[in-house]
């Protein structure tokens, strides 16, 4: 199971805390509003936590990790209440961290070779993942993830609906782009298009994926 | 003998006959086109901003139509060469942007300006059964709001009647599926768009405060049409 972060939570009380992005609400501007982050992150983000807390309660939800209470609410696809709550929490800290000010260009080292071998070229990936993204119809989210079995280790271009993440089918996921509306709507209206180019080309955090990509190996291999 | 060839070259030239007028008519292709909103965008005011109005009908709407149009072309191609792999691969887009064209025509229907009607309670008949079934007005407003706050992600309300068992429903359907997809005999007779393009720039995450306020451009008067046309 994928556990590429730390969540937020407080064993006193099985709590978990809305952590902030790793940057200030306006620095990601002009490519993604401060408006954007205040609503996204203070309201919507916020909510699912809070919600979330007020949920797992008193029941044997209490005490696990975030992704635990993801991979359990799950539940093979036929989902617990908590579900929508969990995985959105997970996805927005995720997604937070998927970005950075100054952020785009092009990985290098290991990550980038892996682009190369399992889509042809960085370029081909980008357009698999902004097709990803712009296809994903209604709610949800797009994904570059890692597979490892025992045979091999990949990378795939993944979409999902809604609240799904890739920890449900035991992928490691490496980046992701909120799709909801609420994500751009904002900046670019109905827009979709642009604001996943420019996702792409000035908020992505190469680091950040090259970062889980190493932990997504350690975890492999054990 | 003769008599039984003669009837089976009769049947043959009819079958014929019937079989190049459907090869006429399937090359007309109708295409689809953004219907216009029977009031200014800015009507709506306060209950829904112009800004969305506009955005909604002239950018969200039309994609729909026009993908739509673009998914039937290419159904209509793939039909006439016996691609059975891309018709079904068609299905999909063909129900987002058919159902977002369906959608969205009921919808802008379905709100009137306030010196036009809107807001105004049903009378009539579909007053009456909406008494019936749920008590009082406000009683199906707070189930309809309930129903569409709690939808996850993207999707409509519908109060719908089905035909078959002659009262009234609320139910909901995902993305742009159209209310028959829950039931073929259901008639949608008012449908409150939840996607958060319907109302975020004006509400941001707080859809319970849009459902609130679209009642006050909610068109009763088509929904009883639609209500008397379908229950007689």
């Amino acid at each position: 199971m994928a556990t590429s972060q730390n969540s937020a939570l407080l064993p006193s009380q099985a709590k978990f805390e809305l952590k902030p992005p790793p940057y200030p609400l306006n620095a990601l501007e002009p490519h993604m509003s401060q408006a954007t982050l205040e609503y996204h992150w203070g309201k919507h983000h916020k909510t699912y936590v809070e919600n979330l807390n007020k949920q797992i309660v008193g029941t044997e939800l209490e005490g696990l990790s975030l992704e635990d209470i993801v991979v359990v609410s799950y539940n093979k696809g036929d989902v617990l209440p908590s579900f929508n709550n969990a995985a959105q929490a997970w996805n927005h800290e995720f997604f937070w961290e998927s970005m950075k000010p100054g952020g785009g260009g092009k990985p290098s080292g290991e990550l980038l070779d892996l682009i190369e071998k399992d889509f042809g070229s960085f370029d081909q990936f980008v357009e698999e993942f902004k097709s990803a993204a712009a296809t994903q119809f209604g709610s949800g989210w797009a994904w570059l993830a890692y597979k490892a079995s025992e045979k091999d280790k990949k990378l795939e271009v993944i979409k999902s609906v809604n609240a799904v993440n890739p920890l449900v089918s035991d992928y490691f996921p490496l980046l992701t782009v909120d799709v909801w509306e609420h994500a751009y709507y904002l900046d670019f209206q109905n827009r979709r298009p642009d604001y996943i180019s420019t996702f792409m080309e000035k908020l992505v955090s190469w680091e950040a994926v090259s970062a889980r990509l190493e932990k997504a190996k350690v975890q492999a291999a054990k | 003998m003769a008599l039984r060839s003669l009837a089976l070259a009769t049947r043959k030239t009819l079958t014929l006959g019937l079989n190049s007028t459907r090869l006429t008519q399937s090359r007309a292709l109708q295409t689809f086109s953004l219907p216009d909103l029977p009031y200014d965008y800015g009507a709506l005011e306060p209950a829904i901003s112009g800004e969305i109005m506009q955005l909604h009908h002239q950018k969200h709407h039309q994609t729909y139509i026009t993908n739509y149009n673009k998914a039937l072309e290419q159904l209509h191609d793939a039909i006439q060469k016996g691609d059975s792999s891309t018709v079904a691969k068609l299905q999909s887009a063909i129900k987002f942007n058919g159902g977002g064209h369906i959608n969205h025509s009921i919808f802008w229907q379905n709100l009137a300006p306030i010196r036009e009607g809107g807001g105004e309670p049903p009378k009539g008949s579909l007053g009456w059964v909406i008494d019936t079934n749920f008590g009082s007005l406000e009683s199906l407003i707070q189930n309809i709001n309930a129903e569409g706050a709690a939808l996850q992600g993207s999707g409509w309300v519908w109060l719908g009647l089905d035909k078959e068992l002659k009262k009234l429903v609320i139910e909901t359907t995902a993305n742009q599926d159209p209310l028959v997809t829950k039931g073929p005999h259901l008639v949608p007779l008012l449908g409150i768009d939840v996607w958060e393009h319907a109302y975020y720039l004006q509400y941001k995450n707080v859809r319970p405060d849009y459902l609130k306020n679209i009642w006050k451009v909610i068109n009763w008067k088509y929904a009883s049409e639609v209500y008397e046309k379908e229950s007689a």
